[in-house]
């Protein structure tokens, strides 16, 4: 057990592997959170609340043992990834906090459903599943290639996960959840993941036959019927995914993933383009008959003209949000002091940016956009590194599926896109979002600690007769 | 593949990039307008967010706030004696916004001015909670009272003034209403709103700024300043060229006195004493429209007056032939005041010619009372020369001392007033309007002028006249006014 003084002492032979500066991230990361959640309390309350000490210790808890593992099992990852999800994590628990402690909305909750309970708790404990998950990824994965053999299962999985919800009644518009009893899931979190791992193990396999064996037709390569048709069963899916579940951001995410992942594996500028005619076509179909799309698409174009008419509550929802983001300003209202309760339902959820907005101000907008860039920029760092093709696609398509689920989201919050219902991954309240995402960022740490692991294998060190005995 | 990832880089990049310029328009670029939107709930939970500062009249808070039960708006507006202060304070709702004082001080109110900036920076470093700044009144607690207690269950509006300085004193209307029967955000508000906005007699009417009438009689004191100003009378006392009966210009019709007055090339001062239209109408029909419209100008009618509430412009009418320039000479036909416009008629002839602008609010202060605007009085013209407006005065006596007017009269002081019993409908089918205009003087000088109109009351129709009904309520006026000063 000679692992400490490997870590503590650069050598000239080894390629740093920065564990010192990622545990100085993470404390930075846990103190900027705890500071907001001072703030809170300071700001709404006038005292230091005083679930302090337990939310102090339990983020430290779990920045640290996330810590902790990566320096056990993944020493040479890279040292960004964690400190920058346990920083939106963080703050993200402050700012559900601060929602929870909002007189309109725990009357608004008690009007519903005629209880109120507080959902920051709950979110510290999916953080500390999601932990467990990230955990689990770490010690489990040894190597993230042997994901590649449950290529065709994964698709089965995710297939079976994008489905599953058709046959669960509707939440406020959007079928999206899985429900069994009290317990619900989001399968759309997951399904992400797992076809990103689909599409690596297939497009691995299939990319030099997609991107020689194709014929020219008007400046475009088409590939085979044969290659092409998991393909065109993806697009298809995602097509009946806005149709029957009405959920315009899953399908925007998978089909983004698709042509990003695509692209990267047959270095073929055309795929773009056919991807996005064929997401064109599929969105402009549905939107002609769908209403629930429609609606977006108005709310979207003007929300405040039918701020006070519209059904769906979209338009007001934007509305509000727009607000919100006006009412910040440049250095926002301060923790606590903005009123983006007045958004409502979701304002935890799918709307935690504009409480951000509001409360942070531009300036803190454009850190957390920041953040989840560098997330989005470490993980393609990541791909670029990787010396196997399956680590490098299953990196971008991580990266990118996150990047582009930021970008839905906070956009459509913003009014950049019509509005859909997703998760800001790590800041938003919810089970299925938070566990999902700690997973994403364990398997890219697990990448990247492959990638960054000094090429010719050292002569053999404790350290890896540790790992071998460990390996199932 | 490494060229395509840099290149899904940069896409990626590109899409928080997108994301940034987005937050920076919204937040920077449209953060203003998206602050002033009409759905913006923000505007009225900033407004209630921290206790208001108060409206001040003699020192003495008319307003406060109390802790709201309501789940948005942290505290609620309330008023002491609410009816007989509405139409200065007027009103600020959670739900229906605000009017008047309340809504045209907001910033200083709730503490959110540019003017308090230092004063918020400072409180902001010692910790103390936000509060809003004061707006000191000019006017005068105890003549308030009398007007609107005066006024009682009749329907009519008192206003009265500082002839030097024009600083309002008393704004009564009534029937009025009660701003905190609709403060918060309750069912009950919103009811009581809608009632009051049902009621057939407009309690949220402020006749003392919004509402004109035709003055009457009490325009005469107009007509007399416009002859002198003219030439065409030089002396108040010398008899006029006055027939009896007079015959309307191109017309068949006379134009009656109420009743056999002594008006036959009556002088000024009896004219005006026994208020006959036949002089006046004639001084009218002599002058001409232009003339008569250029001196009711000076005086401040056909153009809106700003207190800061606003108060709609009186009206003397342009393009009228010579009969109906004469009628309107006498308060009839188009011509219609304000309260507030007669009142302002009365202090220009008290304060010997010269018409200062009316203003109610006397100084705008931040929470620990340090005055951060102060309103000086403000010339607005010279409708007459000081050697008139004395003459006027005299005739004003002579009213109270032995004409219509001497319900008025105040003991050790001297009063001069003009009655105006104004005709109201289609051939004179309605209640006529009781109107008085008058001012007092003491030794130091005039303190007070006074209008009242009385538009309905429960007094039979041959009871209604402006010495009987106004003046009594213009009389209780003057005097609180007078014992506030010694």
């Amino acid at each position: 057990m000679s692992v400490v003084t490997n870590t503590t002492t650069i050598g000239a032979i080894e390629a740093p592997s920065r564990r010192n500066t990622e545990l100085m991230l993470v404390a930075f990361a846990v103190f900027i959170s705890v500071f907001a959640y001072a703030n809170v309390g300071l700001a709404m309350n006038g005292s230091l609340p005083s679930g302090m000490l337990g939310y102090g210790t339990g983020l430290t808890l779990l920045a640290g043992v996330g810590h902790l593992v990566v320096r056990k099992f993944a020493r040479y990852a890279d040292p960004l990834l964690l400190p920058l999800a346990t920083l939106l994590n963080g703050i993200g628990l402050a700012l559900i906090w601060r929602l929870d402690q909002s007189p309109r909305l725990i009357r608004q909750s008690k009007a519903l459903y005629h209880s109120f309970s507080p959902d920051a708790p709950k979110q510290l404990l999916y953080s500390a599943l999601g932990v467990a998950l990230f955990v689990a990824v770490l010690v489990l994965l040894k190597d993230h290639r042997v994901l590649q053999r449950y290529t065709y299962i994964s698709m089965v999985v995710a297939l079976v996960l994008l489905i599953a919800p058709m046959f669960f009644p509707s939440v406020y518009g959007a079928k999206i959840w899985i429900r069994i009893g009290s317990f619900s899931i989001q399968p759309g979190e997951f399904a992400k993941i797992i076809i990103a791992v689909f599409f690596s193990g297939y497009l691995m396999v299939k990319r030099d036959a997609l991107a020689l064996a194709s014929r020219r037709f008007m400046g475009l390569y088409l590939p085979r019927g044969r290659d092409l048709g998991p393909i065109l069963a993806l697009w298809a899916l995602s097509i009946l995914i806005l149709v029957f579940e009405t959920d315009l951001g899953t399908s925007l995410l998978f089909f983004g993933l698709f042509v990003v992942m695509l692209y990267v594996a047959t270095e073929r500028t055309s795929w773009i383009v056919f991807g996005l005619l064929m997401s064109a076509v599929g969105a402009v179909t549905v939107a002609t008959f769908e209403p629930h799309v429609q609606d977006r698409v108005t709310a979207w174009m003007d929300p405040f003209s039918c701020y006070a008419t519209d059904p769906s509550g979209a338009c007001r929802q934007i509305s509000e949000a727009a607000m919100s983001f006006g009412a910040g300003g440049t250095l926002g209202t301060g923790l606590g002091q903005g009123n983006s309760d007045l958004i409502g339902f979701a304002a935890n959820a799918d709307f935690i940016l504009s409480t951000a907005g509001e409360e942070l101000g531009l300036a803190g907008m454009m850190a957390i956009l920041l953040v989840y860039g560098l997330i989005v920029e470490r993980g393609i760092r990541t791909s670029l590194a990787a010396r196997d093709p399956f680590g490098k696609l299953l990196a971008v398509g991580l990266s990118s599926a996150f990047g582009i689920q930021v970008f839905v989201v906070a956009g459509g919050v913003m009014g950049l896109i019509p509005l859909t219902g997703m998760t800001m991954p790590f800041m938003a309240y919810g089970g299925s979002s938070v566990l999902a995402n700690w997973a994403l960022i364990g398997i890219l740490i697990r990448i990247s600690d492959t990638a960054r692991r000094p090429a010719p294998a050292p002569a053999p060190s404790p350290d890896a007769e540790m790992t071998q005995v460990v390996r199932p | 593949m490494n060229k395509p990832l840099r290149r899904i880089a940069i896409f990626c990049g590109v899409l928080i990039l997108a994301l940034i310029v987005r937050t920076n328009w919204l937040q920077y670029g449209q953060a203003d307008e998206l602050n002033a939107k009409k759905q913006n709930l923000r505007i009225g939970i900033e407004r209630y967010a921290h206790e208001r500062g108060n409206i001040i009249v003699d020192g003495n808070p008319i307003t406060g706030s109390v802790v709201s039960d309501s789940t948005y708006y942290k505290y609620k507006r309330t008023w002491k004696d609410g009816p007989m202060w509405a139409p200065v304070t007027g009103y600020s709702s959670q739900v229906f916004d605000a009017t008047q004082l309340e809504k045209l001080n907001d910033s200083i109110l709730t503490g959110n001015d540019d003017r308090l900036f230092f004063d918020r920076t400072l409180s902001m470093f010692t910790g103390t909670k936000k509060q809003g700044g004061n707006v000191v009144t000019t006017l005068n607690a105890d003549a308030q009272k009398a007007a609107f207690k005066g006024l009682g269950d009749k329907k009519g509006a008192a206003v009265a003034l500082d002839p030097k300085t024009g600083a309002i004193l008393a704004l009564a209307s009534t029937p009025s209403y009660d701003p905190s029967s609709f403060a918060g955000n309750t069912d009950t508000d919103s009811k009581n709103y809608k009632k009051l906005l049902d009621d057939k007699s407009q309690p949220m009417l402020n006749r003392a700024l919004r509402q004109t009438y035709p003055p009457g009689s009490a325009f005469k004191v107009v007509t007399a300043a416009a002859a002198l100003e003219n030439g065409l009378y030089s002396n108040i006392d010398s008899p006029t060229d006055s027939p009896l009966p007079w015959k309307l210009p191109l017309s068949t019709q006379d134009l009656p006195n109420e009743g056999p007055l002594p008006c036959k090339n009556a002088s000024l001062r009896l004219a005006l004493q026994v208020s006959c239209n036949t002089v006046f109408g004639k001084i009218g029909a002599d002058l001409g429209e232009d003339k008569m419209r250029a001196e009711a100008e000076k005086f401040g009618f056909n153009s809106e007056q700003f207190t800061p509430t606003r108060a709609y412009a009186s009206v003397f009418s342009k393009n009228m032939d010579g009969a109906q320039t004469a009628l309107s000479s006498i308060g009839q036909f188009n011509t219609a005041a304000t309260p507030l416009q007669m009142a302002m008629v009365a202090s220009a002839v008290a304060n010997d010619g010269t018409l200062m602008k009316p203003y109610m609010v006397d100084r705008l202060t931040a929470p620990n009372l340090d005055t951060v605007a102060k309103t000086e009085p403000q010339k607005m013209s010279e409708p007459m020369s000081k050697e008139h407006a004395q003459m006027i005065q005299q005739m004003m006596e002579t009213v109270v001392e032995k004409g219509t007017g001497t319900m008025a009269k105040i003991p050790g002081a001297t009063v001069g007033g003009k009655t105006g019993t104004a005709q109201n409908g289609i051939n004179n089918s309605g209640n006529p309007y009781a109107w008085f205009i008058s001012y007092a003087k003491t030794a130091q000088g005039s303190p007070v002028a006074v209008a009242v109109v009385v538009e309905d009351s429960n007094a039979t129709r041959e009871h209604i006249s402006g010495g009987g009904l106004a003046a009594p309520i213009a009389k209780a006026m003057m005097q609180a006014v007078i014992n506030s000063e010694k």
